[in-house]
C-alpha cells in the first residue's frame, strides 16, 4: 500500500477492503470478549446481544467477497495486489468463523448459568480466552502494519492455547467425575473451551495469510498440533484419595 | 521592544560570523583584488581598507538567503510561536497523539503514541489500528465533518487493560488533517475494578482457611477438650492456616497495587546479575531452613535490561522462593543468566531438582489461585498468586515466562527479556 497506483480509485478500493477487514476484526474481537464475559458473569442479556451481532459479520463477509470479486474482474490485479485481495477474502472467512464460535459460546450461557457453578470453573476459561484474544489482536495488528516480524510468536502462542485447553479439558473431566450434577454445565464448558481453542486456530490461519500477503511466500510448514485432549482419558478410580 | 532587540543582537552577530566563514574565499579574494588594484593605481591602500570595511558591513547587514539557513537557526526560530513546527509541538505532548488525513490514513504519530500502541507506519489507516466497532463509528463521524469536537471512550482489554478518552479535532481551516488525542483513563478504571476484584477474591479465598479454623476451634472446645496431643496438632494446623491467610492478603495487596500502577515502558537500566544476586542473599536464611543451596551461574559482564528494579526483584524472589519450597527434595537450586545466542533476548533460568510438575498443570500455573494439588496429606503452602504476580510484572516488561518440567527431574522457569534499546 506504500506505493501508489496510477489509478487512484484502485488504491481506494484496496483501502476500502482493508478497512472493512479492520471493522470485521474489531467486531469479532468484541464478540468473543463479550461472549466469555457473559459466560463468566452469567449475563444472558449480554449473551443475546452477542448472538444478534453475528449477523453483522455474516453480512460483512458477503460484502467483502463480492467487492473482492468485482475488483479482480475489473482491475486484473497481479502480485501483491492480488495477494492483498485474495488475502482479504480468506481473512474475512476466518473472522466470520470466529464470530460464529463466539456466538456459539453465547448460546450456551443460559444452559450453564441455570445451575450456578463455582468460580474456579470459569477462571481457566477466562484466561484461555485472554490468550486467544491477545493472539487475535496481535495478528490483526500485524495485518494493519503489514509486518511479518512477530508472526512467528503467534504460532508459539497457539501452542500455549492448545496446551491450556488440554489442561482445562482434564480439569473439567475431574469435576464431572466428582459430582454427576456437574455434567451438564461441564459439557457445555468443554464445548466453550473448544470454541476458544478453535478461535486460536483461526487466528493462526489469519497469521499465515498475512505472512503470505507481506512476503509472497507461505509460512514455513512446521505446525505441530499440540491439542492432546484426544489422548486424555478419565483416570480409573481405583484408590479413593481422601 | 528592548528585550527583543537585545535577544536579537547576539543572534545577528553569530549568524553574520557564520556567513563570513562560509564565504571566506570569496571575501579573501575580493580583498586581495581590491588591494592589488589600489596599489597598481598608486593608492596607499586607503581605498582598499574602505573596500574591506564595506564588504564586512555587507556581510553583517545583508540577511542570509533563506535557502542556506543552517538547521541551528531554524531551531532558534522555533522559540517564536509563528514558526513553531507542528511535529515539534506534537512530540512535546505527553499523551498519545495521531494526525490523520481526511480518509483516515495516519500521517503522523508522536513518541507517546508509538510507546502506547506500537510503532505505526505512516499511511496505515486508523480504522485498521483501532478496530473496535465504536471506534469505527467514531472515526467515520469525524471524517464526515460536522461541528465537533468529538469524544469517545476507548478500552483495550488485552494484553493489559487500558482505557482512553479519545478526542478528535479538525486542524486549522482546509488543511484536511485531523488530530486524535488519547488521554489515559486507565488508572481510575483500574482502581474501580481493583476494589471489586479484591473484595471478591479476598472473601472467596479467605473463606476456606477460616472455615477450617472455625472447625478446629469447635473440636477443641468439644470432643478434643482433654486430649493434649490432638490439641497440639490442631493448634499447629491453625497456625499454618492463619499464616497462609496473612500471606494471601499480602499477595492480593501486591497484585492489586501492581494492577493500579499506570502502564509505562520502564526506562531504568537494571543489571539482572545484581537483582538475582540480591534475591539470593535475601532468601539465604529461608533456603537454609528448607535444606536447599542456591547456586548462581552468572556471566562476568553486566546483563542489563530495561525494567523497574523493585518489580524485577519481586519476580525473582517469587521464582526462587517457589523453587526452594517445591523443589527442596533436590537439595539445590540453580539460577543462571545469559544473553540469547542472537543477542535479541536476556534470559534468566531458575532450575530446581525437585519432583517436577505434572504436564497438565504447566500451562495453567500463572492463572490466579490455580494450585497444583500435590496429593493428600501435603499442606498447601502457596497462595496461588505468586506466579500470577510474576506473569503480571513480566507482561509490563514486555517479557515472557516459559516453564519446562519433567517428573522426577525437576522444573525450570525461564524468563525472556527483550534486549535493552
Amino acid at each position: 500500500m506504500q506505493s501508489q497506483h496510477i489509478m487512484r480509485s484502485f488504491d481506494e478500493e484496496l483501502r476500502f477492503l482493508a478497512n472493512q477487514i479492520g471493522g470485521m476484526g474489531g467486531y469479532a474481537e468484541r464478540m468473543v470478549d463479550e461472549a466469555v464475559s457473559a459466560l463468566v458473569t452469567g449475563d444472558p442479556a449480554l449473551a443475546r446481544k452477542v448472538i444478534a451481532d453475528d449477523a453483522f459479520l455474516d453480512q460483512k463477509e458477503r460484502e467483502i467477497g463480492e467487492k473482492a470479486v468485482i475488483i479482480i474482474a475489473k482491475r486484473q490485479p497481479m502480485a501483491r495486489d492480488l495477494r492483498e485481495i485474495v488475502g482479504a477474502i480468506r481473512i474475512s472467512g476466518d473472522l466470520e468463523r470466529i464470530g460464529d464460535l463466539g456466538k456459539n459460546i453465547a448460546k450456551r450461557v443460559v444452559a450453564i448459568t441455570e445451575t450456578r457453578q463455582p468460580v474456579r470453573l470459569f477462571r481457566g476459561l477466562s484466561s484461555l480466552s485472554d490468550l486467544a484474544l491477545t493472539q487475535l489482536k496481535e495478528v490483526l495488528d500485524a495485518y494493519a502494519s503489514r509486518s511479518a516480524e512477530k508472526l512467528g510468536l503467534v504460532r508459539d502462542r497457539d501452542e500455549e492455547i492448545d496446551a491450556m485447553y488440554t489442561s482445562l479439558f482434564r480439569e473439567l473431566l475431574t469435576y464431572m467425575m466428582e459430582d454427576p450434577r456437574n455434567i451438564t454445565a461441564c459439557t457445555h464448558l468443554i464445548f466453550c473451551a473448544k470454541n476458544i481453542e478453535r478461535i486460536g486456530d483461526h487466528a493462526t490461519n489469519v497469521a499465515e495469510t498475512v505472512y503470505h500477503i507481506v512476503t509472497g511466500t507461505t509460512m514455513p510448514p512446521e505446525r505441530p498440533k499440540e491439542d492432546q485432549s484426544h489422548k486424555v482419558v478419565a483416570p480409573v478410580p481405583t484408590e479413593t484419595s481422601e | 521592544m528592548n528585550i527583543r532587540l537585545k535577544s536579537l543582537l547576539p543572534d545577528l552577530f553569530t549568524s553574520a560570523g557564520k556567513r563570513l566563514v562560509r564565504h571566506r574565499f570569496v571575501l579573501a579574494s575580493s580583498v586581495i583584488a581590491c588591494l592589488t588594484l589600489d596599489l597598481a593605481y598608486g593608492g596607499r591602500g586607503i581605498g582598499a581598507a574602505i573596500a574591506v570595511a564595506f564588504i564586512m558591513a555587507a556581510a553583517l547587514l545583508v540577511p542570509g538567503r533563506t535557502a542556506e539557513k543552517p538547521r541551528e537557526e531554524r531551531r532558534d526560530g522555533a522559540t517564536r510561536i509563528e514558526t513553531l513546527l507542528a511535529t515539534d509541538l506534537a512530540e512535546a505532548v505527553q499523551d498519545p497523539l495521531f494526525v490523520s488525513n481526511a480518509s483516515g490514513d495516519i500521517v503522523y504519530a508522536n513518541e507517546a503514541a508509538s510507546v502506547a500502541f506500537g510503532t505505526v507506519a505512516p499511511g496505515m489507516p486508523l480504522q485498521l489500528k483501532f478496530r473496535a466497532p465504536e471506534m469505527h463509528d467514531f472515526i467515520a463521524r469525524v471524517m464526515e465533518g460536522g461541528a465537533g469536537p468529538f469524544g469517545i471512550d476507548y478500552v483495550e482489554r488485552v494484553p493489559l487493560e487500558r482505557a482512553y478518552r479519545v478526542s478528535a479535532t479538525r486542524i486549522g481551516d482546509g488543511s484536511g488533517l485531523f488530530v486524535l488525542l488519547f488521554r489515559d483513563q486507565s488508572e481510575a478504571r483500574r482502581i474501580d475494578r481493583m476494589r471489586a476484584d479484591f473484595i471478591a477474591n479476598a472473601s472467596h479465598e479467605l473463606r476456606t482457611p477460616l472455615a477450617s479454623i472455625a472447625g478446629f476451634i469447635e473440636t477443641l472446645r468439644g470432643p478434643a477438650r482433654d486430649d493434649p496431643k490432638a490439641r497440639e496438632a490442631f493448634l499447629q494446623i491453625m497456625q499454618d492456616q492463619t499464616s497462609r491467610m496473612a500471606r494471601l492478603i499480602d499477595d492480593l495487596l501486591s497484585l492489586s497495587r501492581l494492577e493500579v500502577k499506570p502502564y509505562g515502558k520502564p526506562s531504568e537500566r537494571v543489571d539482572l546479575r545484581m537483582v538475582v544476586g540480591g534475591v539470593r542473599d535475601a532468601l539465604a536464611a529461608r533456603a537454609k531452613d528448607s535444606g536447599v543451596e542456591i547456586e548462581l551461574d552468572m556471566p562476568p559482564e553486566p546483563l542489563e535490561v530495561l525494567g523497574h528494579r523493585d518489580e524485577l526483584f519481586q519476580v525473582f524472589e517469587n521464582l526462587l522462593e517457589n523453587a526452594c519450597k517445591y523443589g527442596s527434595s533436590g537439595g539445590r537450586v540453580v539460577a543462571s543468566a545469559r544473553k540469547a545466542a542472537d543477542g535479541s533476548e536476556r534470559i534468566v533460568t531458575i532450575r530446581d531438582f525437585g519432583p517436577g510438575i505434572p504436564e497438565e498443570h504447566i500451562p495453567r500455573l500463572t492463572e490466579r489461585f490455580y494450585r497444583v494439588e500435590i496429593g493428600a496429606g501435603r499442606p498447601q503452602k502457596g497462595t496461588g498468586l505468586g506466579l500470577a504476580i510474576v506473569k503480571h510484572i513480566l507482561t509490563r516488561h514486555d517479557a515472557r515466562l516459559s516453564i519446562r518440567s519433567k517428573m522426577g527431574e525437576g522444573s525450570s522457569f525461564t524468563v525472556h527479556f527483550p534486549a535493552p534499546d
